[in-house]
């Protein structure tokens, strides 16, 4: 190996990647806190004691809680079905499932609203009920969910194809039922996983837009969450605001991942 | 003495289907049925409606923006990538946990708040942005450029994770044969270890362009809404949305499902032969 007589081939090599690295996305970060910061701290106390800044983190924070619940219930029914039955049309199921990935929020925004919209497909069962999901949070709430589907499912595929299954039967065969099998044997090893899959589904609807802003219209103080706040703000030129927003949720969205990844890394070494 | 058998079969499909229905009928209400929603409305004046729609000037320009912005970020992003994974693996140096780290910081920063960074670095009114328009001649904010920049930084990881653990499980010997056979270091690289890398390089690149090619919060604010300047297909369609031009929205929407999803599945296939050759 290459390891310790470095040519210079390899120390350009380093070089080149560092300063790629220091100015695609260092700069950028610094740049935001310098940016924060630059009109000293007053502006920014101001900004923080905003009530249109508490609600809109707060609406971002509720929605995101809720998608977690949901997606770690599904997703991981999802992943179970996936590995553990055989049907017909399995891989289309399969397939459906990184299907978020490749399409734009915005795009995911317009679907819902062309079904739940004035004219759409379900407004007269929704109406009928007396519900509003388009320009409401019900309507986010599912953008949101539609975006982070494939977080939790890919989280959980691997363990569940991992596990050994002669602990399942000999759980079976000292009298177990369903239940306790699932708790006592299967749980256990889901754990990380299960943690890592809600840190990213997080982050991931802590920091959604582009969905968001079209299915709730961005209506102040109502569909505002954390994301559409920061657009709004650049967008009436109040610079200050936005760039404090836009500090709190990449530090907080850095902060979970780091966390996971730090008890992800905590975990291995236990297991090694 | 035939009943028990299918009795005993009818007990485990239904305890299957209790959790396989919930599963298909959540997936296909979450993303099946608004993708065939959008396909009816695009295609409600046929496919000419549609075609028309496309190839208005302003939605063609989106379009072909957004793929040719996509397309050079995925040559960079695979050049610079393929640095990045082998440096960081094959190398020790000081500050490279560090780098390791930073790697995946643009996969938990919102795509928004990328934007917004981009914009305080070099916007019109920033010393770097007026330096660089001013001195070099270089326009980040509101140009092509910028979305360059922006789709690079979010699609960073992408590439270098792909190949990372490829690297890793490399076998060392047939390098070390090389070498002992007279093979520079470039010979080696170029011969035996970048055909290895290939895959997972390419599934790696094709799955950050579909991800670039519907980009909006990072590209809507370094490039603004310019029609037929910076205005890409994603940000078309949120303002063809906003002004209520519904077919000319679904009908880039399609244009966008379509070519994400191809990439996709491109990516996959590749992953999957790659790793049945393993």
């Amino acid at each position: 190996m290459i390891k310790e007589r470095k040519t210079w081939g390899a120390r350009v090599l380093i070089g080149v990647v560092m300063i790629y690295m220091g100015i695609l996305i260092i700069a950028p970060l610094v740049g935001l806190v310098t940016g924060v910061f630059e009109r000293g701290l007053q502006p920014v106390f101001l900004t923080l004691t905003l009530p249109l800044l508490h609600q809109s983190l707060s609406l971002s924070l509720q929605i995101a809680l809720v998608v977690v619940v949901v997606q770690t219930i599904f997703g991981t029914l999802i992943a179970w079905v996936l590995v553990r039955q055989d049907f017909r049309f399995k891989t289309v199921l399969n397939g459906f499932i990184d299907i978020p990935f490749a399409i734009s929020g915005v795009v995911v925004g317009y679907m819902l609203l062309l079904l739940f919209g004035r004219q759409g497909l379900l407004f007269p069962l929704v109406d009928w009920l007396n519900f509003r999901v388009a320009f409401a949070v019900p309507g986010m709430f599912l953008a949101t969910l539609f975006v982070c589907l494939p977080f939790m499912v890919r989280e959980m595929i691997p363990v569940f194809e991992n596990l050994d299954r002669q602990q399942e039967k000999a759980a079976a065969t000292l009298g177990a039922n369903t239940w306790l099998r699932f708790w006592r044997v299967i749980f256990p090893q889901m754990k990380t996983a299960l943690i890592y899959g809600i840190t990213l589904t997080f982050a991931r609807a802590m920091g959604e837009f582009g969905s968001v802003l079209v299915i709730g219209g961005g209506i102040r103080g109502r569909t505002e969450t954390a994301t559409v706040f920061i657009f709004r703000s650049l967008d009436e030129r109040r610079f200050v605001d936005a760039y404090v927003a836009a500090l709190i949720l990449g530090f907080l969205s850095v902060l979970i991942v780091l966390v996971a990844d730090g008890i992800k890394k905590a975990r291995e070494k236990k297991e090694s | 003495m035939e009943i028990p058998i299918p009795f005993f079969r009818l007990r485990n499909t239904i305890s299957e289907w209790i959790l396989r229905g919930p599963s298909i009928l959540y997936l296909g209400l979450m993303i099946g049925l608004p993708l065939i929603v959008i396909f009816l409305d695009g295609f409600r004046e046929g496919v000419s409606g549609l075609l028309y729609q496309i190839t208005l000037p302003i939605a063609r320009h989106a379009i072909i923006l957004t793929l040719w912005t996509s397309a050079s970020m995925m040559l960079i992003n695979a050049v610079m990538g393929l640095m990045a994974a082998y440096v960081l693996e094959r190398y020790t140096f000081p500050g490279k946990r560090l780098m390791n780290a930073i790697v995946d910081l643009p996969l938990a920063i919102p795509t928004l708040v990328t934007g917004v960074m981009l914009v305080i670095l070099y916007g019109p009114q920033r010393t770097l942005g007026q330096f660089l328009s001013r001195q070099v001649g270089l326009q980040i904010v509101f140009a092509p450029s910028g979305i360059i920049l922006a789709l690079l930084f979010i699609t960073f990881p992408l590439v270098v994770r792909a190949i990372q653990p490829v690297l890793q499980d490399l076998d060392i010997t047939q390098e070390r044969a090389a070498a002992t056979l007279g093979a520079g270091q470039w010979q080696i690289f170029w011969k035996i270890v970048f055909p290895a890398l290939l895959p997972p390089l390419l599934s790696g690149s094709l799955l950050g362009f579909s991800r670039a090619i519907g980009e909006f919060g990072a590209v809507v604010i370094v490039a603004g809404n310019i029609p037929l300047r910076s205005q890409t297909a994603a940000v078309y369609v949120f303002g063809a949305v906003e002004s209520e031009n519904r077919l000319g929205a679904s009908a880039v929407s399609i244009v966008l499902v379509g070519i994400s999803f191809a990439m996709l599945m491109i990516a996959n296939a590749l992953h999957k032969s790659w790793g049945a050759h393993r």
